[in-house]
Formats: structure tokens, C-alpha cells, sequence
């Protein structure tokens, strides 16, 4: 059988070809979408008030401060909860995993490694539907897209604990670097803690997303450029309205004025938001399918097959069998 | 029907909530089709069909282009398929287009065995991507995809019936790929036996229980297009990429000394409404059922071939790597005891070759001994031979011996004379 590929040939009218992204997106809109988001920081920091803000919506329940009553988790735990939002007709299935516990101990020491076991364990989940014989049409989705880490607004330095944490984890999750309740710090002292947090990371060799080594075009690298160099932004959160210059604005109020979420001049939170939302979710996840798991995958299969230099066991087992 | 899509997310164990605002996340699919479009599209189409039914010409036709190919030999002795991709643009959508050709296919005389190479064919496109996905390494993202997403079968215009060996190939050829069936050069049918054709073509399908491809009609933005389209199978189409001048525009067609026939005029012919589906509506989901519901059968098929099995749920995960390790302790097993079969053959051939010096062996001592042997008889009996010469000779000299004294004797007697004459002469 023979095959020969040819360059171009020249149109002479219209066939209708382009036609294909309207298919493509009413079958995408008609199976709508999974987003795990995972958010990890130690109490106080505004982890659930952030992603609520993120999706307008109360999809991460909010400890209300530490009452008599509720108790500080002994070890980091895994809570998982999944709403599932509409806009615009797309429809979209939210999983906020969150950590409480983590960085609460006085003895921080491994707190990551239930988290790094949860990841893990979906890609490990996906996996095992992927290796059926019998597949389902659609495999649920339940590996972490993306994983928030909340520095705290200390104004120093990077906190050892963040750097063992990101550090360990930027190889198997996108982790992005958001500085927590960035009102607690004037603009100058902002930018300073930036630059130094940058300088840290950049040191410490952590590559969080976007990650350079992914960037698939040169387009892709100046637009990224410009949000890594932006990175990490200093966010506010609030769910609370407040009525500023005639307009209804997500905000806080204090004594001296009122901060205003998604104004630019006053923190980063809409920059994430465009960001995280906008124009990188679907990045978000093709990063984790085709990178994060596909590593994983491999490490997973030649850990069972023990060949290391074999290129796929069954492939050569297929091959001698028949 | 929003309501019922979001119901279902939510028997996954995820209740609704309401948004308070713009959030943006229905950016989400125009974020995934950019993705696609920066990627490019691949789309395959197989052409079946006997030769002269105009395949390469509606290829050319339907996409507007002319397809440079070397015009295709009709004399090889078996059916065999031809491949060629062309790179398509239009405006920001890049397409992959390859189409494969049956050469030869109907030519023989005896066609028992043309479906072969056509699933054959079919069965190797599968086959590549299902190496790549059991890959360790693999590439998937960027996998260039050679699954045949659409394949048209070309039924010649007889205006009676389908011809077995359409039957046999079809029924061959449903369950591996969407077969779009189409009534080729159908300008050679008039229009009330065209009818008459397409319901007795539909007829034979259904009791032969062909399953032919089906314009998908749950979503109820194509649904009425696809369902009326469904009713107009097979397309009678058309083919030309000569234009004719019609009042006062170039259109294709083909012109004959009663009229012409327009290829996209829909009266004439259905080219218009093959187009609008293979292309324009349903291009997508022909990809969707080659990956979802084709390929699927195909890799599960395979791999129940060779013995792997879905173990349930709660046992180890790899189900296909704890059956595969076992095949390949199986199959550690059948090399080692090759092994041991060729280490045993080569002990005999040495036990054999040893066996086979050492008789050689013998054999030569003995030709020794029997050589030794001969050499002492005859010098034994040289010797006695040389003894009684030796005897004779000793015989003979004291006989001499005897002689000489006896003459001497004699001439003693006598012999002074002799002796004294001699003197006296030598004097």
C-alpha cells in the first residue's frame, strides 16, 4: 500500500472546512467541563474566600475563625467539594480540594506528603480506567488541574515550608504562587516582597505554571512571559459588596476606605482571575493531562514492567506474540 | 435542556450553584477550540469503490482543489490502497486531509477476497495508534491520526441493486468504520428509477443488516437537518471539476448534448447535501465515532485476543500489566525451556560426534595393526629368504673353498714345474 504526502493545494472556493470549530465547540458545550482547583495554605490566609470570589459563588465553605469547638486538624486533611456552575450556557463541574492543617502543626515536618499522595491518587484513578479493556465513553476527570499556594504577606522572605512544599510538588501539579491578603501591605512593600519571593523561586529552581519548558510557541512564550514576570500576584478576596462611586464592588471596608477586589490599582485579584479563568483554564488541564499524568504514567508503568529501556513492555510482548 | 445537562452533572454527586457575576469560564470552549486550532485537524476519508466510478473526481469536486496524483494503474493483480494527505487551509482552520484509494478493487475475477486488504488497511491504522497509546513513552498530543473516519462506498449506477460483492464489503467494513454509502455517476440514472434505486439500495442494507453511518440527531441544533438528511441515503452524486457558464456564472457541471448537469444544483443531484454533512455538520462527530466507538471495539477485541482481562475493580490497578507480566513469565518460561531443548541437542550431536572419532579411531588402530602386521610377515620373510641365500652362499663358498684346495693340491703335485717354468720366464 502505498502513501505520499503532498504541501498544499490551492483552494478554489469554499468547502466548508472551517466549519469544524463550530462542531467542535457545540460538542464541547453540549459535555460541558471538569475543573479541580486545590488550594493550600495555612489557616487564615483566605484560601476559601479567594476561590469564592474566583467563581462568584459559595463553593468553598468558609471555617468561620477557629471557634471553641473546632479543633485545628492533628494532620493535614483532604476535603474535596464539587459544585457545578452555569454560564453562558457552558456548564462547568468545580471541585475545590482544600487542605486544611497544612502548616498549622508545630511540627510541619512531611505535611505535604498527604497532598502529594492525593495527586497522585486521581492520576493513579484516571489511569486505571485508561488501562481497561472495557472504557468508559468519558473518564472522570478528578486530577488536580491546579494547585494555589498561599504565601503569607509576611513582607520578608519565602517561608521554608513553602519552598519544601513547591519545591516537591511543581514536578507533578501546576502550582501557582499567590501572596495572601496582599492588603495588609503598601504598594512599594508589595512590589520588594515580589521581587525577592521571585529571586527565591527562581533559586530554589521551582517552576511553577506556566512553566517555562511548556511553552509551545513563540507566542505562547511572550504572553507568558508577561504573567510570569507578574507573578506572584498579590490578591485580596471578599465576597461582601460594597457600594463605591455609584457602583456595587466586591470589597473590604476598613477604617480608612474601602479595598476594592477587582480594581487593579488596589490588588492583583483580577489579573488572576483573567488569568486563571479567562485564558489559561483549558491550559491549566491540558498541561496536567498531557505532562503532569503522562509523566506519572510512564514512572507508574515502568516501575510494574521493571524494563527500563524497553519502549512499552506490552508493545514487545504484542509484538513476539504475534 | 440546560437544566437537564446540569441535572446530571449533579446526580455526580455535585449540587448546583448559582453565580453572583460574570466569572468568565464561558471562555472555556473557545479557549479548547483555539487549543485545536494552534494544533491543526486531521480528517480521513477511505473512497471504496470499483474502478471508473469517478472516486478521484468527487474527491476533487467536494474539496475544491485538484488533488495532483499520478492517474492510478489498473493492472495489479490485487486490490490495493493508495494514500495521500494534503495540507488544507482555511482562513485560521488547518486540516490534514488524507484520502485513501481502492485501486483495483472489482477488477478481478474472483473478488472472494477484496474486502481483505481493505480491512486489512483499516485494521492497521488502529493498530498504529493502539502501539502508541500502550507506548510507556508516548506522544498522543501529537500524534499525527491515520483512523479512517468516514468511509465512502461507491455504488454503481445499475438502477436495479446492490452487487454482492457490495454487500460482503459493507458488512465487512460496518463495525470498523462509518460507511457513508453514495450512488456514484448518478447522471446515469433518470430520476424516477433513482427512487426506485435508493429505497431498493436501503432495503437490501436493512435485511442484510448492514449498519451504515447515521447523521447523529440528539442535539437539537442539527437534529432536523441530520434527520432529514438521513432520510436521503444513499447521496446520488455528481462529480466534475469542469466549469460550465449557466446564465451568467461559472458553476460545475457536466455538459452534455441534451443539457447539463449541475453539480450543485439540488435537483440534479445530492452532491450539495453530501457535502453539507460530510463536511459542514457532521465532520466532528464522524471523528468523535471512529475514536469512541469504533477504535474502542477494535483495541477491545485485540486485547481480549490476547488474554488480557478487566479484573474488578478492587484488585491491583493494572489489570494489563498483571496479565501481561504473567504472559511474560509464560513466556520466560517457554524460552527457557528452548534452551534447555537446544542444550540438550547440542550434548547429543557432541555424544554423537565423540562416538563418531572414537570408531574412527579404532579404525585407524586397527588399519595400524594390520599394516604392522603385514610389515613383520614379509620382513620375516625376507629374513628367512636372506637366510637360505645366505646359507646357499655359504654353501657355495665352502664348496669354492673345497674346489680351490683340491686344485691347489693338485697343482702342487705338477705344479712345481709350473711354478719353476714361471720363475724361469719371469727370469
Amino acid at each position: 500500500n502505498s502513501h505520499n504526502s503532498s504541501g498544499g493545494s490551492t483552494l478554489l472556493g469554499y468547502i466548508g472546512i472551517d466549519t469544524i470549530i463550530e462542531q467542535m465547540r457545540k460538542k464541547t458545550m453540549k459535555t460541558g467541563f471538569d475543573f479541580n482547583i486545590m488550594v493550600v495554605g495555612h489557616s487564615g490566609l483566605g484560601k476559601s474566600t479567594l476561590v469564592n470570589t474566583l467563581f462568584k459563588s459559595h463553593v468553598s465553605r468558609k471555617s468561620a475563625g477557629w471557634a471553641r469547638d473546632e479543633k485545628i486538624p492533628k494532620t493535614v486533611e483532604i476535603k474535596a467539594v464539587s459544585h457545578v456552575i452555569e454560564e453562558g450556557g457552558v456548564k462547568m463541574k468545580l471541585t475545590v480540594v482544600d487542605t486544611p492543617g497544612f502548616g498549622d502543626q508545630i511540627n510541619n515536618d512531611n505535611c505535604w506528603e498527604p497532598i502529594s499522595k492525593y495527586i497522585n491518587e486521581q492520576y493513579e484513578k484516571f489511569l486505571k480506567e485508561e488501562v481497561n479493556i472495557t472504557r468508559k465513553k468519558r473518564i472522570p476527570d478528578t486530577r488536580v488541574h491546579c494547585c494555589i499556594y498561599f504565601i503569607s504577606p509576611t513582607g520578608h522572605f519565602l517561608r521554608q515550608l513553602d519552598t519544601e512544599f513547591m519545591k516537591r510538588l511543581s514536578h507533578s501539579v501546576n502550582i501557582i504562587p499567590v501572596i495572601a491578603k496582599a492588603d495588609t501591605m503598601t504598594l512599594e512593600e508589595r512590589q520588594e516582597f515580589k521581587q525577592r519571593v521571585r529571586k527565591e523561586l527562581e533559586v530554589s529552581g521551582i517552576e511553577f505554571y506556566p512553566q517555562k519548558e511548556f511553552d509551545e510557541d513563540m507566542e505562547d512564550k511572550s504572553d507568558n512571559d508577561k504573567i510570569r514576570e507578574a507573578m506572584p500576584f498579590a490578591v485580596v478576596g471578599s465576597d461582601k459588596e460594597y457600594q463605591v462611586n455609584g457602583k456595587r464592588v466586591l470589597g473590604r471596608k476598613t477604617a480608612w476606605g474601602i479595598v476594592e477586589v477587582e480594581n487593579p490599582n488596589h490588588c492583583e485579584f483580577a489579573q488572576l482571575r483573567d488569568f486563571l479563568i479567562r485564558s489559561h483554564l483549558q491550559d491549566l488541564k491540558e498541561v496536567t493531562h498531557n505532562i503532569h499524568y503522562e509523566t506519572y504514567r510512564a514512572k507508574r508503568l515502568n516501575e510494574n514492567g521493571g524494563l527500563r529501556d524497553e519502549p512499552a513492555l506490552p508493545l514487545t510482548l504484542y509484538r513476539l506474540l504475534f | 435542556a440546560a437544566e437537564m445537562r446540569i441535572a446530571k452533572m449533579e446526580g455526580e454527586g455535585a449540587r448546583a450553584v448559582p453565580l453572583a457575576g460574570h466569572v468568565g469560564f464561558d471562555s472555556m470552549p473557545d479557549q479548547l477550540v483555539n487549543k485545536s486550532v494552534n494544533h491543526g485537524f486531521c480528517f480521513n476519508i477511505l473512497c471504496v469503490g470499483e474502478t471508473g466510478l469517478g472516486k478521484s473526481t468527487l474527491m476533487d469536486t467536494l474539496f475544491n482543489t485538484k488533488f495532483e496524483g499520478e492517474p492510478t494503474q489498473h493492472n495489479q493483480p490485487g486490490v490495493t490502497l493508495k494514500s495521500n494527505t494534503y495540507e488544507l487551509q482555511e482562513s485560521n482552520v488547518r486540516l490534514k486531509l488524507t484520502v485513501v484509494n481502492t485501486v483495483g478493487f472489482g477488477d478481478q475475477i474472483n473478488k472472494e477476497d477484496s474486502y481483505k486488504s481493505i480491512v486489512e488497511f483499516i485494521d492497521a491504522q488502529f493498530e498504529a495508534y493502539l502501539q502508541e497509546e500502550l507506548k510507556i513513552k508516548r506522544t498522543l498530543h501529537s500524534y499525527h491520526d491515520t483512523r479512517i473516519h468516514a468511509c465512502l462506498y461507491f455504488i454503481a449506477p445499475t438502477g436495479h441493486s446492490l452487487k454482492s460483492l457490495d454487500l460482503v464489503t459493507m458488512k465487512k467494513l460496518d463495525s470498523k468504520v462509518n460507511i457513508i454509502p453514495i450512488i456514484a455517476k448518478s447522471d446515469a440514472i433518470s430520476k424516477s428509477e433513482l427512487a426506485k434505486f435508493k429505497i431498493k439500495i436501503t432495503s437490501e442494507l436493512v435485511s442484510n443488516g448492514v449498519q451504515i453511518y447515521q447523521f447523529p440527531t440528539d442535539d437539537e441544533s442539527v437534529a432536523e437537518i441530520n434527520s432529514t438528511m438521513n432520510s436521503h441515503l444513499p447521496f446520488a452524486v455528481v462529480g466534475s471539476t469542469e466549469e460550465v457558464k449557466i446564465g451568467n456564472k461559472m458553476v460545475k457541471a457536466r455538459q452534455y448534448p441534451w443539457g447539463t448537469v449541475q453539480v450543485e444544483n439540488e435537483n440534479h443531484c445530492d452532491f450539495v447535501k453530501l457535502r453539507e454533512m460530510l463536511i459542514r455538520v457532521n465532520m466532528e462527530d464522524l471523528r468523535e465515532q471512529t475514536h469512541t466507538r469504533h477504535y474502542e471495539l477494535y483495541r477491545r477485541c485485540k486485547l481480549e485476543e490476547m488474554g488480557f482481562k478487566d479484573t474488578d475493580p478492587d484488585s491491583k490497578p493494572f489489570s494489563l500489566q498483571e496479565t501481561y507480566e504473567a504472559k511474560r513469565n509464560e513466556f520466560m518460561g517457554e524460552l527457557q525451556k528452548k534452551e534447555e531443548e537446544m542444550r540438550q541437542m547440542f550434548v547429543q550431536r557432541v555424544k554423537e560426534k565423540e562416538a563418531e572419532l572414537k570408531e574412527a579411531e579404532k579404525e585407524l588402530h586397527e588399519k595400524f595393526d594390520r599394516l604392522k602386521k603385514l610389515h613383520q610377515d614379509e620382513k620375516k620373510k625376507l629374513e628367512e629368504k636372506k637366510k637360505s641365500l645366505d646359507d646357499e652362499l655359504n654353501t657355495f663358498k665352502q664348496k669354492k673353498t673345497a674346489a680351490e684346495l683340491l686344485q691347489n693340491q693338485a697343482q702342487q703335485a705338477g705344479g712345481s714345474t709350473t711354478l719353476k717354468r714361471d720363475k724361469e720366464r719371469k727370469k
